[in-house]
């Protein structure tokens, strides 16, 4: 509404600098003319002389020809007087109290748009935007670790992101300014070596087995560590090494250690009936590692999303989203309340409903 | 809300212009006082509201408001504040928009001071402003808008052309639209003057100013421009004969012309049809200019973006102003009384010399540019002109009138005397004649063309010195006659000679530079040293450096003379990873009015070719234009009437005639 406000205003200013002049009764005339200039020239002929920069016969023949001038302006002073044509007046204060917003607008609506308001980047960058796509949140963190390229705890935060995201080569320099900057521990070269591996497609190559060893020579409990170091043993032909590895694991861990289940799978791999050591399968075996953490960040993310589609339930893809985000965490109850609340939330709306709907019948789930 | 505001007030002044271009012409046609003061407030509310609208585009720049497509085409939230700033113009749409802010100012400040104008002549000049600026206005909002808006905002704009990133772009552009829109004026009242279907001394006492201003600042932004060229496109050249180049030198040799016709004709009421003419054809020029480097038919820095609908609008334009004044010149300067007259043997016949001269380098100029375009347009072919037409027929034009400079203040008005002139002269012609003698046998046995010239040069300095002399009385009377002369001379004597004195200094600068410029090209590696005019140069390291939005390589070069260390230089080579492009930012070292430039190539393991120019007396090139325009501020400063006071035809020879 403000912007429709300053918009009259505006147009009020621009109004009333036509109709300041319309209104105005005839003045004296105070505007300049050509003799006034030629009598000025006539005085500076009186000054040059007096500062004998010319010679009196030039200034004699230089008054008489400005005389000629200053009595050929005077000839067309006498042109007709002025008037005041009132019809002509009014005609101008319509054109400028109803032409000149009526064009103002017609020109302005198909072009401007009235309904965005401003989006400085300060004030974005301070409210985080939930909506925000996570590849822009990831070039923030980029655009202030370029500028502050000793900030630990931004890598910290932007490495794992970027393995996430399968940027491996970005994650590697992360991890590397990581410990340059946060100082060396077995998780982070664990992880260092994690990102290498990627880089590798899933193959664990020698530089990563180095950082695997390192990890493990700080903290010889580094689970990550010992896994990827087995997993090395199995690509390099050694099943047997890994498979005592792996075992020597499980016999340490809790029973309850959430990678358990991973590792067991991976033994029984190794040791299944003549079960060869698929690429693919360690591929996949690399992307399931750390569970706990990518748990915890799926879980928060989709926290998020549902506290916010809570507060505004338009975002049908969003809706979508978190029922298929629920699916494949495996929890169905929270999916199912999930889709009764997006129905309620879009019920009102046709359209919305309608491609509710279609997503949910791609997902496979009731229409 | 900014950005709409801004865009409100871009559509409100084109609403405001519109009245502003009928109803004065209205009022002019009734005599009716009111209806022609409308030209006045509408000027200045026009110039608000540009104002508001182009102060609205800065502040979404500096704020990174990336929901505005020119924004986020052109800015990077991490480019320094100034760059921010001067990114506002550093695109196509931000361009025009100034162009038309600059358009505004003029005709607001013809409205707030144009108190001694008549009436009737103010609504005209204003009234065709408004003309031009409407046409400006429609351009900016249906071709170029630069307030469109993306709905959903990207976090991060593709930032500026590397290469404008740089101080030059605070400069250079706004000093040339001033000069370039400033001509606006002149045409204005040239039109105006044709409209009103008289015109006389008085007219060009009122346009002086404003065309004073506008050759000032078109001066000091093409030199501006050519320093930044020579410092920032990396290969050490000031001046390309680039289309877009000889696009504002076009403007400056009609402007120039112009200036000295309307001396003629404030002071001798002479030269009335030519001066009008050449108002017309300053602002056509300029209008040209704007028309060849925003349409996209010339590739070049300048040329943002190419868009064939803009190229159109911007013709028609350009063919509409052009065409409708020239054919309005046509049906009524014949009905304009002619004034003075004169003697060839003149001060005005000097000036017509001069205006002759600097007309025909301007069409050689116009058809070296044209020329390849037309035939490209009619057969397809491409060719390109390039210096070597340029010199062969710009030099031969410029050389006579170099010679006729230094007579020209020498001439009485109305008869002159080319002998006694030519005795007066005679100090400069014995200078000019010793500085060639001595340089040819300095340089023996090189070309005998440049201490030629360079001879002409110093006749040209001489010459403007030997002007000022002479009206003083210097050598001849006591000194203390001579000095309170010199006081009591009207300051746009003393601009005259800074001027003309700032032609020759140029000159100098530029025939040393081409003529005795050294180069070494090769690639280094850390230790080595490269010697060149007498300096050695070695390169001391190689170092990668993170910048605010660029990374660059950066060389650090020791300096030393006759084994004495000078100096370091540190140029790099810069690159913006938003846009994937990189520029080259050279070293400079100034040594007097000589410069060593060192400017870096590409790198291949641990060497790189580096680029070393010694540039004798470089400086002065850029340094004349300055003086030029610091001659052009005298004038501007100097208030008073200017009265050309004839020789009478049988005088004993008094005193000198003076301005």
């Amino acid at each position: 509404m403000t912007l429709w406000f300053v918009f009259a205003l505006m147009t009020a200013a621009a109004v009333f600098a036509v109709l300041l002049p319309l209104g105005r009764g005839p003045r004296p005339q105070s505007d300049g003319s050509e003799a006034a200039v030629y009598k000025d020239q006539l005085a500076e002929i009186d000054r040059d002389v007096a500062a004998s920069l010319i010679g009196p016969s030039e200034a004699e023949a230089a008054r008489v020809e400005i005389g000629r001038r200053l009595l050929a302006a005077a000839d067309h002073q006498r042109d007709p007087p002025m008037a005041s044509n009132i019809f002509l007046r009014r005609s101008v204060a319509i054109v400028a109290l109803v032409g000149l917003p009526i064009a103002a607008i017609a020109l302005y609506l198909p072009l401007g748009s009235p309904r965005l308001g401003d989006f400085p980047l300060a004030e974005r960058t301070r409210v985080p935007d939930a909506t925000q796509p996570l590849d822009n949140l990831v070039a923030q963190v980029e655009a202030h670790l370029e500028k502050n390229p000793t900030d630990g705890r931004g890598w910290n935060v932007l490495a794992p992101v970027l393995a996430r995201l399968g940027r491996y080569d970005d994650a590697v320099r992360a991890y590397h300014n990581s410990i340059t900057y946060n100082g060396d521990s077995a998780a982070r070269r664990a992880d260092l070596g994690e990102a290498l591996t990627g880089a590798a497609g899933g193959v664990v190559t020698a530089e990563a087995k180095a950082e695997f060893e390192r990890a493990v020579a700080l903290n010889a409990d580094e689970v990550k560590a010992r896994y990827f170091l087995g997993l090395a043993a199995e690509q390099d032909g050694d099943t047997t090494q890994a498979a005592s590895m792996w075992r020597a694991m499980l016999a340490t861990a809790p029973p309850d250690a959430p990678w358990r289940p991973l590792v067991q799978a991976a033994l029984a791999r190794i040791e299944g009936p003549g079960a060869p050591a698929l690429p693919d399968a360690t591929v996949a075996a690399a992307k399931d590692m750390n569970e706990t953490d990518r748990n915890a960040m799926i879980h928060g993310m989709v926290d998020r999303l549902a506290s916010r589609l809570k507060q505004n339930g338009d975002d049908v893809e969003g809706w979508l989203r978190l029922v298929r985000a629920y699916m494949v965490m495996g929890d169905r109850d929270k999916a199912k309340s999930a889709l009764t609340d997006a129905r309620q939330a879009v019920a009102n709306d046709a359209e919305r409903l309608r491609q509710l709907n279609e997503g949910l019948k791609n997902l496979g789930l009731d229409g | 809300m900014i950005a709409e505001a801004g865009h409100y007030a871009l559509v409100l002044a084109l609403g405001l212009a519109l009245i502003q271009s009928t109803v004065p012409m209205l009022g002019a046609r009734w005599h009716d006082a009111a209806l022609m003061n409308v030209a006045r407030s509408t000027a200045l509310a026009q110039l608000l509201f540009a104002l508001a609208s182009f102060a609205a585009l800065v502040t979404l720049h500096v704020t990174s408001d990336f929901s505005v497509v020119n924004v986020f085409e052109n800015s990077h939230s991490l480019k320094p504040l100034i760059y921010k700033i001067t990114g506002v113009w550093g695109n196509h749409e931000g361009s025009m928009l100034l162009w038309v802010s600059i358009l505004a100012l003029f005709g607001g400040l013809v409205a707030a001071f144009g108190n001694n104008l008549p009436l009737s002549l103010r609504a005209h000049v204003l009234a065709v402003q408004a003309w031009i600026a409407s046409a400006f206005y429609l351009f900016i909002l249906i071709t170029s808008n630069p307030f469109l808006r993306i709905a959903n905002p990207p976090i991060e704009g593709r930032d500026l052309n590397p290469v404008l990133q740089d101080i030059g772009l605070a400069v250079h552009p706004p000093m040339l639209y001033l000069g370039y829109v400033g001509f606006s004026i002149s045409f204005s009242f040239a039109v105006a003057a044709l409209i009103e279907g008289r015109i006389d001394a008085a007219w060009a006492r009122w346009v002086r100013p404003w065309t004073l201003v506008a050759w000032i600042f078109l001066t000091l932004g093409i030199a501006m421009g050519s320093y930044w060229a020579y410092y920032e496109l990396g290969w050490g050249g000031w001046w390309f004969w680039d289309p877009v180049e000889n696009a504002s030198l076009m403007p400056w040799l009609a402007g120039t012309a112009l200036l000295h016709s309307a001396v003629v004709m404030e002071k001798r009421n002479a030269l009335k049809v030519w001066t009008i003419l050449l108002a017309i054809l300053t602002f056509s020029l300029s209008l040209l200019g704007t028309f060849l480097v925003r349409s996209g038919v010339l590739t070049s820095v300048h040329a943002f973006a190419t868009d064939p609908t803009r190229g159109v609008f911007i013709l028609l334009i350009l063919c509409t102003f052009i065409g409708g004044s020239l054919t309005l010149y046509a049906w009524r300067a014949s009905a304009l009384k002619q004034g003075g007259l004169f003697a060839p043997i003149s001060r005005e016949g000097a000036l017509v010399l001069n205006n002759l001269f600097l007309t025909t380098a301007c069409a050689t100029v116009f058809i070296g540019t044209l020329y390849p375009l037309a035939l490209e347009v009619l057969t397809g072919d491409k060719i390109s002109v390039g210096a070597p037409f340029f010199n062969l027929t710009f030099a031969p034009l410029f050389v006579p009138l170099m010679i006729a400079v230094p007579f020209g203040p020498l001439l009485a008005w109305k008869r002159g005397d080319l002998l006694g002139a030519a005795q007066r002269l005679m100090a400069a012609g014995i200078a000019a004649l010793i500085a060639f003698a001595v340089l040819w046998a300095w340089t023996r046995g090189g070309s005998a063309l440049a201490p030629l010239a360079i001879g002409l040069a110093v006749f040209v300095i001489a010459g403007a010195l030997c002007d000022l002399a002479e009206r003083t009385g210097l050598f001849r009377a006591p000194v203390a006659t001579a000095v309170r002369r010199a006081r009591g001379l009207p300051r746009s004597t003393w601009g005259t000679a800074f001027a003309h004195a700032g032609v020759g200094v140029a000159l100098i600068g530029i025939v040393c530079e081409t003529t005795w410029n050294s180069e070494y090209i090769g690639s280094m590696k850390a230790g080595d040293v490269a010697k060149i005019a007498g300096y050695e140069v070695e390169l001391d390291s190689l170092a990668q450096r993170q910048g605010p939005n660029f990374r660059e390589m950066v060389a650090q070069f020791t300096v030393s003379l006759d084994g004495r260390r000078l100096s370091e230089m540190t140029p790099s080579k810069r690159n913006y990873p938003a846009r994937g492009s990189s520029t080259t930012e050279a070293a400079l070292l100034t040594r007097g009015v000589s410069q060593l430039y060192i400017s870096l190539g590409d790198t291949a393991d641990g060497t790189i070719a580096v680029r070393i120019y010694h540039k004798p007396l470089v400086l002065l090139i850029w340094f004349g234009p300055v003086l030029m325009a610091f001659g052009g501020m005298l004038s501007l400063s100097d208030r008073r009437l200017r009265v050309g006071a004839p020789k009478p035809a049988r005088a004993p020879r008094g005193l000198q005639p003076a301005e």
